[in-house]
């Protein structure tokens, strides 16, 4: 396990090497430098260069900029001038984790109950509204979803708040729409595991023993059909965050994903750099938590490496 | 009623014989894999309505749209913005007065061509690394397993975003940036078929008569993994579709004057107070598109390999 984990860790690390690796030298390819200001003489150009290390050769350069990327160090915002990126994503990221644990609480009650009863009642209207909701999480995207409950449960009926965050009421409608793919994906899940748990030779012993039809689902059923979800952990985390820009957008949240929008927005090329990577970050460390938990859970996974 | 007893004697007794040309014919054709799927897909309706709306929109978006329409997607006149549907303009006119109608079908041809682009790049890169990947194993499977393993902690999302940033923002620098990080779940399965199919007779056999090992890879092992090839393909689709309207969404992908299903999307967000019509046409459509490209993949799935079902 700990040869496992520890092989889990290395490829996490040259992944993010190479990511940082790619962000700096694509800094490097941009157009323009942060100091094209026409009323710069070339001496106080010259000295803003010295000073930034940006007369250095690339190789100097590229080893600080892995030393401070390593040191969480993301540099300063080009737009909002000499803000350091680091602070502000920490400072947008709780409002956006409020927003997506949220989410991802509501999401996985709501599915866990939809696909249960779903399962116990397969072929049923129960059973095909799971369905019908797994469809549409799949293919309705955010961007839709979130302008359309912005319209009715905002403006048309008027019950929630339909832009910032002033208070929890602000945050219900975000966090609705991140929720809707959340209760689509757990719901699918928990259903076509429970129905396969369902048929196995080990849950009609625990029938004929005698168990009573709750002890089962819970005791046999659920408990080994649940153990498969954590696979769902490192596609919900890219998915929150994709969710978190286009939400953020829509309904004005003063989170991370807006900051990162409004700074595609103004060219603010460090800002849009360094968010990429807090972002890759999140995902790797999804990725390893997944990888991890699912070696503790299945030991073929240990041996063999790859999950198949 | 009365039954008559009658003297079983031994003569009444005899070999029957078997007729060897009878018990060799073949009942039926042979339904092959391929027959065998088709007779499954087409029990499907949800897939197969999915199907015809599939070749239906790409009409609509590379022929009848365009043709039918009677203004140009770019065309602005300030004089009629925010025109709603109406006999001339069918989907009404955006903030500039161009037409809605040419606009959401480009919008549609948009996301087509990236469905295309992204299954043909998925195809290419995905099944060619994992066919070597698989069928030459030891050392040089190891390395590109762990070229995939790293590969597979790089979000799309970062990439798309990177590449955005240093080429020209369009459908090229999105379909590269979709293609770069599409394909390693491709490669994988692709891998995993090679795996098992590469020691079975059929391939010893070719392997005996002299065919060369190109041959017996795309000859033998590729056209005996076209099934999960097939259906990982559907499901590439709908991502990459989604990741193309995400994009111009946030304002990353298609830029204006061009239309993309997301970028209008986003305009009509914008208007959805005064005009609601900017923003539930182009969702329709594009909700559509993604259903049916989602339905059609779980039904193939279902077709192709019916122990996936799930």
């Amino acid at each position: 396990m700990t040869r496992y984990v520890a092989r889990r860790v290395i490829y996490m690390l040259v992944t993010l090497f190479l990511i940082a690796s790619i962000t700096f030298f694509i800094s490097k390819m941009l157009p323009g430098t942060p100091f094209a200001d026409p009323k710069l003489t070339p001496q106080v150009r010259q000295q803003l260069f010295e000073k930034y290390g940006l007369d250095e050769p690339l190789y100097v350069q590229y080893v600080k900029y892995m030393v401070n990327v390593a040191q969480g160090d993301l540099g300063n915002s080009y737009y909002f001038e000499g803000r350091p990126v680091s602070q502000m994503i920490l400072s947008r990221f709780p409002v956006s984790m409020f927003i997506g644990v949220q989410a991802v609480i509501f999401g996985i009650v709501v599915g866990l109950a939809l696909g249960i009863v779903a399962a116990l009642r397969h072929n049923t209207i129960w059973d095909t509204l799971a369905v019908v909701i797994a469809v549409i999480g799949v293919s309705v995207p955010t961007f839709v979803l979130g302008p359309v409950l912005q319209y009715w449960l905002g403006l048309k009926l008027g019950l929630f708040p339909i832009a910032f965050f002033e208070s929890w009421w602000h945050s219900v409608l975000p966090s609705l729409v991140l929720s809707v793919f959340v209760i689509s994906e757990i719901a699918r899940f928990t259903r076509s595991e429970m129905l396969e748990v369902m048929g196995q030779d080990y849950i009609t012993l625990a029938r004929a023993k005698g168990l009573s039809g709750l002890a089962v689902i819970i005791r046999h059923v659920l408990r080994n059909a649940l153990i498969p979800i954590v696979t769902v952990l490192a596609p919900l985390t890219i998915y929150l965050v994709t969710g978190t820009l286009v939400v953020e957008q829509i309904f004005a949240v003063p989170g991370i994903g807006e900051q990162f929008v409004t700074s595609v927005f103004v060219n603010d090329y460090s800002m849009i750099l360094g968010t990429s990577l807090f972002f890759s970050v999140l995902f790797i460390l999804a990725l390893l938590i997944q990888d991890i938990s699912y070696g503790i859970i299945d030991p073929r996974i240990r041996v063999h490496g790859a999950k198949e | 009623m009365e039954t008559k007893h009658r003297d079983l004697t031994p003569d009444l007794f005899g070999p029957l014989g078997v007729d060897e040309q009878e018990s060799e014919r073949i009942a039926g054709p042979p339904v092959g894999f391929w027959r065998d799927a088709w007779t499954r897909l087409k029990k499907n309706r949800g897939a197969l309505i999915s199907l015809a709306t599939i070749v239906l929109l790409f009409a609509m978006g590379f022929a009848i749209g365009p043709l039918v329409a009677s203004h140009s997607p770019y065309a602005q006149d300030l004089s009629r913005r925010f025109a709603a549907p109406s006999a001339d303009f069918w989907f009404g006119t955006d903030e500039f007065g161009r037409d809605m109608w040419s606009r959401v079908w480009a919008g549609t041809r948009v996301s087509l061509y990236i469905a295309f682009l992204a299954a043909l790049l998925d195809m290419f890169v995905g099944v060619t690394f994992g066919a070597v990947s698989g069928f030459l194993g030891g050392r040089v499977d190891d390395l590109m397993q762990r070229v995939i393993e790293i590969l597979n902690g790089v979000p799309y999302l970062v990439v798309a975003i990177l590449a955005m940033l240093v080429f020209d923002p369009g459908i090229i620098t999105i379909s590269i940036a979709i293609g770069i990080t599409g394909w390693t779940f491709m490669a994988r399965i692709v891998r995993g078929r090679m795996l098992q199919l590469k020691d079975q007779e059929f391939a010893l056999a070719s392997r005996s008569l002299g065919a060369s090992r190109s041959r017996l890879v795309w000859k033998h092992l590729i056209p005996n993994s076209l099934g999960p090839i097939i259906v990982n393909l559907m499901f590439t689709i709908p991502s990459a579709i989604f990741a193309e309207a995400f994009l111009s969404f946030i304002g990353l992908g298609i830029q204006v004057p061009e239309a993309s299903l997301g970028s209008l999307i986003s305009d009509g967000a914008e208007q959805l107070r005064f005009h609601p019509y900017l923003l539930w046409l182009p969702s329709a459509v594009f909700c559509l598109i993604m259903i049916c490209f989602n339905l059609l993949g779980d039904g193939l799935r279902d077709a192709l390999d019916p122990k996936m079902r799930k």
